[in-house]
């Protein structure tokens, strides 16, 4: 936390870098800290830090502008973030952010004149199962309503300092609805950890290997090969990295695992890095779950007093191993493993060219095992029971449980823990979903599917998925539903390549033309055409899914779409009138003459 | 030096390369041109304008950051794949603003002449039209960031070759852009000098030497008498083959 002792200097850079070793590679958290300490990162802090870091300032302006919870400007005392998921639009988010903004007499995006309060949207902060959602100074409040935003409304007129907030606006029920090997059952910490020791690294990564354990990022990458790749690599120093990036839209179930079942995690990591040789690791944990910040400390400080971290790790001499967590600042795309590992390194999330992959030049260019949450919780769970445990449960090709996290149009949202291989219809009916139109699984980089489809299965087999599970009824507009995620990935498009940094506003302007009506067959074939560009060419996995939403409810849900076409051939974006309003401006005139006719 | 034994084909011609070299190199040692714009000789490959991009054994990588191996088919010249580059080319076009008739760079600009290789006639897409910055506080070079692509060479040549550091990108996403490493944000205050590569090493008219634009008439510039793919990307800064 920032040192506050000096007064007169409550941003204290030195300090600050200090306490980071000085060392650039930590910038993020470094920008994060001066930003905590002085409410912004200021201009004139640049070449300070600069110089403190021994790096050119671009560095630290590059580090500075990407992220989207790091602004220059002048501060304001009450950040107010609107979680912007179409399940916060769902749960009527809209009306109560412009109700919110009536109460404090700010208009949306511009920051109040006195300085005290700005109100804006950021994307999915994790809490699609209790939408919509806020974030007050990075601060994650939940189930807004009316009578929580009077009372916001109320504090920041108070100018209360967050700290004398009532706790009960941030807390944050699990919501585990169907509990699981990983869920539900009892974890000692150590446990996993004293089998690994009795039976050996190479004999854990057999048991690993025996599980079938596959990432649960999404992408379903088989983590024993990972480890083995990682450790068989040849080099000083190997990391582990836990992605606790959980940046998908209607996805949280590694906030409730990192809540509840953190020792899981870290147990996970540790058993990792007795495997591959691992002095440290880092827990990259996304800024919107802050909250969880100083709970995982007390964690990873209680671990550490029980031998569970640290030095010579269970009297195990050698085995020494801890975990730091670095935050993230609102970045969707840190959550791609070499992105995040570009973030670890204090830079701007953009992907690295791949190969070589992170088990071979990971971290500081050395080997580094990068898995998500779940996954090393799984790991732990497979290091104290065995591998042949685990491969029972689940289908052949998709061993294990695995977390979904159920929103949208159901009665009853939150986690649940399900073999793999459970079909669409089973999550539904569980849920309360008996009015279920669609479901965008895995998010809006995943796949939307129509009731016809609701026997599908999940898994690697059918349909992948990393955990999210939002639930449309027919009443919702699956256009709408499209439209939000093109703004979610123009938004979240690192700016790299050319194809998703362009492709991804083109598609958005799209949609937003379709939106105001002005739309036409042409503008759809358009929308197919830059799918297969991005798709083809775009540099990493969010630019190759950043058209599914949008190509795949044309194809299921195409009525959404013709009502929406003016006409079928050809209809311009531009807006010939519109372009007129500087001229009517200047002219004082806005009488009908003023104005081209719509036809 | 290794012995060339290994090849691969582009487009059914043998292509011989070394261990570790990229699909890109050695189709240019060949004498192969792959269209391309982040890319030059002797800087770290990049692979961000995915221009180059190129079906290997029938999947799609940027040639210029994928390593040759031997036995692989990389189909470059299709149909296809230049149907993509020309509308990645568009979406550059679309991106900035890019007024060929009045740009100083005009007939040496490579973005305007790998728009013409590929048979660009229109910008075909909806133009973004941003509002972005011209700097031109220092005495030698003008900074156009309308004109800039986002390539990057400019920042690897500061930074890898100048030993300067003189640019960085900042910003995320379309809003992108080249900044300078002053505090004034001014060209004038960073230590660029005419003579750095990354002023030459621009491939369009975003950085400009200052009373040069016309040294050379509009019609007899590099790819006003060649096609961008019969210059040579061996030699510094593509001088034409013929010369």
């Amino acid at each position: 936390m920032p040192d506050m002792s000096s007064p007169e200097n409550s941003c204290d850079l030195p300090g600050i870098v200090a306490r980071w070793g000085g060392d650039a590679a930590n910038l993020v958290q470094i920008l994060r800290e001066v930003q905590e300490a002085c409410g912004t990162i200021p201009p004139e802090a640049v070449d300070p830090l600069a110089r403190l870091l021994n790096v050119p300032r671009v560095r630290i302006e590059s580090t500075a502008s990407f992220y989207a919870f790091f602004h220059t400007g002048p501060g304001c005392a009450y950040t107010l973030l609107f979680s912007d998921n179409i399940i916060d639009h769902m749960a009527g988010k809209a009306g109560l952010k412009q109700y919110v903004c009536e109460k404090l007499w700010v208009e949306p995006g511009k920051r109040s004149e006195d300085g005290l309060v700005y109100v804006g949207d950021t994307a999915d902060i994790g809490l699609a199962d209790q939408a919509p959602a806020l974030l007050v100074n990075g601060h994650a409040v939940p189930s807004l309503d009316k009578t929580r935003l009077d009372l916001i409304a109320e504090l920041i007129r108070a100018r209360k300092p967050l700290a004398e907030w009532p706790p009960m606006l941030f807390e944050i029920p699990d919501q585990i609805r169907k509990a699981g090997p990983l869920t539900g059952e009892a974890f000692a910490p150590g446990a996993a950890l004293r089998r690994t020791l009795a039976r050996g690294a190479e004999a854990t990564l057999a048991e690993l290997e025996t599980s079938n354990l596959r990432g649960r990022g999404g992408a379903g990458f088989k983590t024993a090969i990972k480890w083995a790749s990682c450790r068989n690599a040849a080099s000083g120093a190997r990391y582990v990295v836990c992605n606790a990036d959980e940046g998908e839209p209607g996805t949280f179930k590694d906030r409730v695992l990192l809540n509840s079942h953190a020792d899981l995690v870290f147990e996970g990591m540790t058993v990792c890095a007795r495997v591959i040789g691992a002095r440290r690791g880092f827990l990259y944990l996304r800024g919107e779950y802050k909250n969880l910040f100083e709970k995982l400390q007390t964690v990873l400080a209680r671990r550490r007093e029980t031998g569970l971290l640290g030095e010579s790790i269970l009297g195990e001499a050698g085995f020494d191993f801890d975990i730091e967590i670095h935050l993230g600042a609102g970045a969707y795309i840190c959550g791609e493993e070499s992105a995040l590992i570009e973030s670890l390194e204090g830079k701007p999330g953009k992907p690295r060219n791949r190969p070589p992959f992170p088990d071979r030049r990971g971290y500081r260019d050395q080997p580094t095992v990068l898995n998500n949450v779940e996954t090393f919780a799984c790991a732990a769970k497979i290091a104290e029971q065995g591998g042949a445990w685990f491969a029972a449960i689940g289908t052949p090709q998709s061993t294990g449980s695995k977390l979904m996290s159920v929103s949208g149009d159901c009665r009853r949202p939150g986690v649940y823990e399900y073999p793999f291989g459970v079909t669409a219809r089973q999550v539904l009916i569980d849920c309360g979903a008996e009015n279920a139109y669609a479901v965008q699984v895995s998010g809006p980089s995943g796949m939307c599917i129509s009731f016809r489809e609701f026997d599908r299965r999940l898994c690697f087999e059918d349909l992948a998925s990393a955990g999210a599970f939002m639930v449309f009824s027919r009443q919702r507009d699956m256009f709408e539903v499209a439209r939000n995620f093109t703004h979610f990935f123009a938004h979240e498009s690192c700016g790299f390549c050319t194809p998703c940094r362009v492709g991804t506003s083109l598609l958005r302007n799209i949609m937003d033309k379709l939106a105001a009506g002005k739309g036409s067959v042409y503008d759809m074939n358009e929308m197919q055409r830059i799918m297969h560009i991005l798709r083809g060419m775009a540099h990493c996995g969010l630019g190759h899914t950043a058209a599914n939403p949008v190509v795949q409810t044309m194809e299921k849900f195409p009525d959404a779409y013709e009502k929406r076409l003016k006409k079928l051939d050809f209809e311009p974006a531009f807006d010939l009138d519109g372009a007129l309003a500087t001229a009517r401006l200047i002219t004082g005139r806005d009488d009908a003459w003023a104005h081209l006719a719509d036809d | 030096m290794t012995e060339m034994t290994n090849t691969f084909t582009l487009d059914g011609k043998e292509i011989p390369f070394r261990e570790g070299e990229t699909i890109m190199a050695a189709a240019t040692a060949a004498g192969v041109y792959i269209p391309h714009l982040c890319h030059r000789p002797g800087f770290k490959p990049h692979g961000s304008c995915k221009l180059c991009t190129v079906n290997i054994d029938g999947r799609p990588s940027a040639a210029c950051t994928h390593l040759a191996a031997a036995g692989m088919r990389v189909e470059s010249e299709t149909e296809a794949l230049n149907a993509d580059r020309r509308a990645l080319t568009q979406m550059l076009f679309v991106e900035g603003n890019h007024i060929c008739p009045s740009c100083e760079k005009s007939g040496n600009c490579q973005l305007q002449a790998v728009a013409y290789h590929l048979g660009m006639s229109t910008p075909h897409f909806t133009h973004f039209y941003p509002a972005r910055d011209v700097d031109a506080s220092h005495p030698d070079v003008l900074l156009d960031r309308n004109r800039c692509i986002l390539c990057e060479l400019c920042v690897r040549a500061s930074r890898d070759v100048d030993g300067k550091n003189v640019f960085g990108i900042g910003g995320r996403g379309i809003r992108s852009r080249l900044i300078v490493n002053a505090a004034s944000g001014r060209l004038a205050d960073t230590g660029l000098a005419v003579t750095d590569r990354a002023v030459a090493v621009c491939p369009t008219g975003a950085l400009l030497r200052k009373r040069d634009g016309f040294s050379v008439p509009i019609g007899e510039r590099r790819y006003d008498r060649h096609t961008i793919s019969d210059v040579t990307t061996e030699t510094e800064e593509e001088r034409p083959r013929h010369d």
